[in-house]
């Protein structure tokens, strides 16, 4: 594989991510000039790598649970059993999306109480919406003629699934995962309103100390995380797009 | 009669809301514990059992195979018996001259009224109402919520005694939240269709431009309205005449700044995608016709990208309705300031006074904007493709 500029420019960039995560005070003349009073130029108040991880960890959690369930019931709704639901979860994904994160974030608290879980809940409903409506276009889209000779070669509704459809729709499902990855991963921030231990911290932390080293690094840490993991997935979706043979198939 | 499958659905989560989870939340003051009261126990002696038979006629309607009109109709019915008798639950929960008490609604109400909003979406899809039915239903709808509120019936519920409270700043942050969602809005529509129509035309620009725009997006938006903090307070301390306009370091200035820039990718790439769809043989004819390049952009390439647009412009509008709501961490204002005092303050009617408005807000630009985009586009009013 030949290495390319915006390639090397990535892993340049994921480098100094990790160095910064690791020993962030090397980088502490950096930020230096955004402080004011003789404030800290570093975020002091814990680990910024124990934060990125936990951070992390709350989007995989979401993003997984949003994953399993919106491909299983993108499933139910496309097979004749849940047909009848079709027309009316179209309605109610877009009617889901006006919601605002803020306000999902808030209503979850008087149910589950503060930190965590409500976070969880936010971002696995917000995650949710994207991986439905790509695999609800991934399954309704399938060309008729490959449907038509699966069962025409006797294959069973759960064998047309599995072998046939599952596979074909499987480069927009990922799409639509990725979306749902790096919209969590800038909404997991807000769950730092209800003390939630992500990334948001950093930056609420610089917004009340009026210090805008933090604000600038927690933001910094989420926007390079979203574009390494957003080039990553789309890196992914490539290769399995090429191995199903999809790419070569205009 | 064969089942409606939505209607066991519905009829499941009725059940359970009527006879397990408590309708109603009575407090001796504001952040006390509540003790929940059931749907009978909420209700004067002839409510209760009238609004158990709206109910059990409403779930028998959508159990099995009816008309979409008479679901519709029957999930409208009980909507509208639950939203008046809310009210009366709370004058009724509330001891006589007891100022302090505060009565909201329980998850029983809220799983009632998702049972019957999911009913009357079920119906509403069915029928597959034009763009302009769909705007009638909406205005009707708020005139309803809005004449259920002028009548005072809802006054003695905990979240309209949170807005008694604070009658005049709701609607001060009101008018900061749809200012910043509008004004932006314009903003980035000034400026993205231009660079839209500029990165079509110049295609080395188009990659640089939309990558930039994706990256902003990646932003997290409480980190974006504070990193805003520190230019504007430059540009506020030492450009003349700046900080006389409004700008300033903290406020609405940063939140205008964030939100346009957060608006500016789904103006330019749909701007950009619409002006691609155009059929080429659309822009030979007009080349043919001896249409100037000016001509040409104004006459067939932009009422035939419209719709596209128009889409990116509901795309913008809902989401900058939702995020306007964190100006409030950067002294922005918007109802984001009722949500965050509630949080601060454990106290949820609070937040719901802020965050209800902002749902019904974006609800209602969605479907109106839904409906601009379905009549502006060329399957609409042509039935050939």
């Amino acid at each position: 594989m030949k290495l390319r500029f915006p390639t090397i420019l990535r892993l340049l960039v994921f480098a100094l991510l990790i160095v910064f995560l690791i020993r962030p005070e090397w980088f502490a003349s950096v930020f230096r000039p955004l402080t004011e009073n003789n404030a800290p130029a570093i975020y002091n108040q814990g680990s910024l790598l124990t934060l990125t991880l936990l951070h992390l960890r709350t989007v995989a959690i979401a993003t997984a649970g949003a994953t399993v369930v919106a491909i299983a019931l993108a499933i139910l709704v496309t097979r004749p059993i849940g047909a009848e639901f079709l027309p009316l979860s179209r309605s109610l994904v877009n009617i889901g999306q006006t919601f605002p994160p803020v306000a999902v974030l808030a209503l979850a608290v008087p149910a589950v109480g503060f930190g965590e879980k409500p976070t969880l809940i936010a971002l696995f409903l917000y995650g949710l919406l994207p991986i439905f409506e790509n695999s609800l276009t991934g399954l309704t889209t399938l060309p008729p003629t490959v449907t038509d000779a699966a069962r025409g070669v006797g294959m069973t509704g759960w064998q047309r699934l599995i072998k046939v459809e599952l596979p074909l729709a499987m480069p927009i499902i990922l799409a639509g995962i990725r979306l749902s990855v790096v919209i969590n991963l800038a909404t997991a921030t807000i769950g730092s309103t209800v003390a939630a231990k992500t990334l948001g911290e950093v930056i609420i932390a610089g917004l009340q100390s009026n210090n805008l080293a933090f604000v600038l690094q927690g933001g910094l840490i989420v926007g390079i995380l979203a574009v390494m993991i957003y080039d990553g997935m789309s890196a992914i979706e490539k290769f399995i797009a090429k191995r199903t043979g999809l790419v070569q198939q205009t | 009669m064969r089942l409606d499958k939505l209607g066991v659905v519905i009829a499941v989560i009725t059940g359970y809301a009527v006879t397990v989870a408590p309708f109603a939340t009575f407090r001796a003051n504001r952040i006390v514990a509540g003790e929940p009261q059931t749907l009978l126990n909420s209700l004067p002696a002839w409510a209760g059992p009238t609004l158990l038979a709206i109910i059990g006629i409403a779930v028998l309607i959508g159990l099995f195979r009816t008309p979409a009109t008479f679901r519709l109709a029957a999930s409208f019915a009980a909507l509208i018996a639950l939203f008046l008798l809310i009210g009366l639950a709370a004058e009724h929960l509330t001891p006589a001259n007891n100022t302090y008490a505060r009565v909201s609604p329980a998850s029983g109400f809220w799983l009632l009224l998702f049972a019957f909003a999911l009913l009357a979406a079920d119906a509403l899809t069915r029928l597959q109402p034009t763009p302009l039915m769909r705007i009638i239903v909406l205005v009707l709808a708020g005139a309803f919520i809005g004449g259920v509120l002028a009548s005072g019936s809802w006054d003695k519920l905990s979240i309209l005694k949170e807005y008694g409270a604070r009658a005049d700043s709701f609607w001060t942050e009101a008018g900061k939240h749809i200012t910043l969602t509008i004004g932006s809005l314009v903003a980035a529509v000034l400026v993205g269709i231009p660079l839209g129509v500029l990165c079509h035309r110049v295609q080395k620009l188009r990659a640089i431009v939309l990558n930039v725009l994706n990256i902003v997006q990646t932003i997290p938006s409480i980190a974006l309205f504070g990193i805003l903090i520190a230019p504007l307070g430059w540009i506020a301390a030492h450009v003349p005449g700046a900080a006389e306009i409004g700008i300033k370091g903290i406020g609405m200035a940063p939140a205008f700044v964030a939100l346009f820039l957060y608006s500016l990718l789904p103006v330019v790439a749909n701007t950009v995608v619409g002006l691609a769809g155009v059929p080429s043989g659309a822009n030979d004819a007009a080349r043919g016709v001896g249409m100037t390049e000016r001509q040409r952009l104004f006459k067939v390439e932009f009422p035939l990208a419209f719709p596209v647009i128009l889409t990116g412009v509901r795309i913008v509008l809902v989401q900058n309705i939702g995020l306007a709501t964190i100006a409030a961490l950067i002294g922005g204002g918007g109802f984001g300031v009722f949500v965050f005092q509630g949080i601060g303050q454990t106290a949820m009617d609070l937040v719901l006074l802020g965050a209800v408005p902002t749902v019904l807000l974006a609800f209602a630009a969605a479907t109106i904007l839904d409906a601009a985009v379905e009549l502006s586009s060329p399957s609409h009013s042509r039935t050939s493709a």
